[in-house]
């Protein structure tokens, strides 16, 4: 029904009019708000002069350089303590003192250690997104069929194979959902370490525009990273359908 | 705990400890330069240091005192709201899309509009932490009054409750574990951000302490402030686990 489709978008339309109208009739003027036509207007033109589709650039390219570090560090971690119990028990204090560190705690760490730029971002991505990876892992992992474990024995398979041909397939379903929410973190953390140091991306560019006070392109920026962040979030959702279907399913609610 | 399990816990312990005396030895060798990489020794001295002399208390304090506010507004505006949200069917159609939309959006983005709107003042970082802090509870009770068992819902209308007597006799303890849930989720996203705000805005905290720790390249200092960061982020949550299961033990009975 065309009523049941458009229900969603009716709030946030009567919102923008509202806002809009509300401007023109006011003559807004203002340091931290803009209406809607401003804030559109200013948007295209970022979009057009390069100064957004760059900072996405090194904003993505942070996030997920450090994706990529991290969801490998926290994979390997998650499958050995998955697969070995008296590892994971004798790592268990260890990992429980590191892990609830703020990842954003590392910034100073990371700042007088490797200076700005994407290094000590991306560090710091990585360290964030070792984690949820780690922990959903090793449930995965654990949760295989034992009956498969059994066979990997029968037939013989070394250590190597049993984990590409039996455990990376089996928990894989769920793996992909932990590599999911990592990449919604890996955006997060990439975009906080932005605003509150890093001069590059597009955290320093929504800074930027707010400490220039264009409270129209500060609201662009705003609404572009929320565009982005919905975008990466449908992507991988979809991806996640069509790779493994309901499968995945299954992990999302433990 | 049996024998066993306390055994293991020893042991665990002691990997700890050989891994803080790897790290020890490293600072000692001078294999990564000590203005980086304080060893363990002095990083514990800077913490004892900053105690006794009541900075680091009180930075510490200030921190705690962000992240609790923060984090106590959202619980009550998100259950709230979630409870609002939840309970009608219309509600439910027409605004929860639109939160569905904001979810992803990386929470610290709002910081720039809340200094335009409020300066670098504590007010912008209780916004901030509040605003971000939200989402998880609020979405979390949608959630749970969403998952409600009907049949709850039958009895509740067969017996003729009202509106508000069906969310706080029904709706709500049933929904319970999925709020408690998201408390304890966005516990860690108001510590983060209360460090985000207190490095930006320069409030008194933690975060502003690692913060000129960094820039005054004393990084026993700074490593004392990220091990709080740590020590707090670790016993919050532990904090709430109890709560949670003090909370819950009627439904871990009733099963």
């Amino acid at each position: 029904m065309s009523l049941d489709r458009a229900k969603p978008l009716l709030l946030p339309l009567a919102l923008m009019l509202a806002f809009e109208l509300w401007a023109r009739l006011t003559q807004l003027q203002s340091d931290s708000l803009a209406p809607p036509s401003a804030i559109l207007a200013a948007l295209a033109t970022a979009l057009a002069d390069l100064s957004i589709p760059i900072a996405t650039r090194d904003t993505l390219f942070a996030a997920f350089a450090g994706l990529a570090i991290g969801s490998a560090i926290g994979l390997s971690l998650g499958i050995a303590f998955g697969i070995s119990h008296p590892l994971d028990r004798l790592m268990e204090v260890t990992v429980e003192a590191i892990r609830p560190i703020p990842s954003i705690a590392l910034l100073p760490i990371a700042l007088i250690a490797l200076g700005f730029g994407y290094r000590m971002e991306i560090v710091i991505v990585a360290f964030a997104c070792v984690w949820p990876m780690l922990i959903m892992t090793r449930s995965a992992v654990r949760s295989i069929e034992p009956r498969l474990m059994e066979v990997s024995r029968a037939l013989r398979l070394s250590a190597t194979q049993r984990i590409a041909k039996i455990v990376i397939p089996a928990a894989l379903p769920r793996i992909f959902v932990a590599f999911r929410l990592s990449a919604g973190i890996a955006l997060i953390v990439a975009v906080t370490v932005e605003i509150a140091i890093n001069p590059i991306g597009l955290g320093a560019g929504i800074m930027l525009a707010q400490q220039a006070l264009r409270a129209d392109l500060m609201l662009a920026y705003l609404l572009w990273i929320g565009v982005i962040g919905y975008a990466l979030n449908i992507l991988l959702i979809a991806a996640q359908r069509r790779l493994f279907g309901r499968a995945a399913l299954a992990g999302d609610n433990p | 705990m049996n024998r066993a399990a306390i055994l293991w816990r020893v042991a665990s312990i002691l990997v700890a400890a050989g891994f803080i005396a790897a790290w020890q030895l490293i600072a000692n060798l001078h294999l990564v330069s000590p203005v980086f990489l304080p060893g363990p020794d002095r990083a514990w001295a800077a913490l004892v240091r900053g105690f006794s002399s009541g900075d680091l208390a009180s930075k510490l304090f200030g921190t705690l005192e962000h992240m609790a506010y923060g984090w106590l507004a959202a619980s009550i505006a998100g259950i709230a709201l979630g409870a609002l949200i939840g309970s009608s069917r219309m509600m439910r159609a027409y605004v929860a899309p639109s939160l569905e939309f904001l979810r992803p959006l990386p929470v610290s983005a709002i910081i720039p509009v809340a200094i335009a709107m409020l300066g670098l003042t504590q007010g912008m970082a209780l916004f901030v932490i509040a605003f971000g802090a939200i989402w998880p509870i609020m979405l979390a009770t949608i959630h749970g009054f969403a998952a409600v068992e009907p049949r709850l819902y039958e009895v509740a209308r067969s017996l003729q409750m009202s509106r508000a007597a069906i969310i706080g006799k029904i709706a709500l303890p049933s929904a319970l574990p999925d709020i408690l849930a998201g408390m304890r989720l966005s516990l860690t996203v108001a510590l983060i951000l209360s460090v985000v705000c207190e490095i930006l805005a320069g409030l008194d905290g933690l975060g502003q302490w690692v913060l000129l720790s960094a820039r005054a390249f004393r990084s026993a200092d700074l490593f004392a402030g990220v091990i709080l960061l740590g020590a707090t982020g670790y016993l919050t949550s532990i904090a709430v686990s109890l709560v949670e299961q003090r909370l819950l033990a009627w439904q871990a009975a009733a099963r």
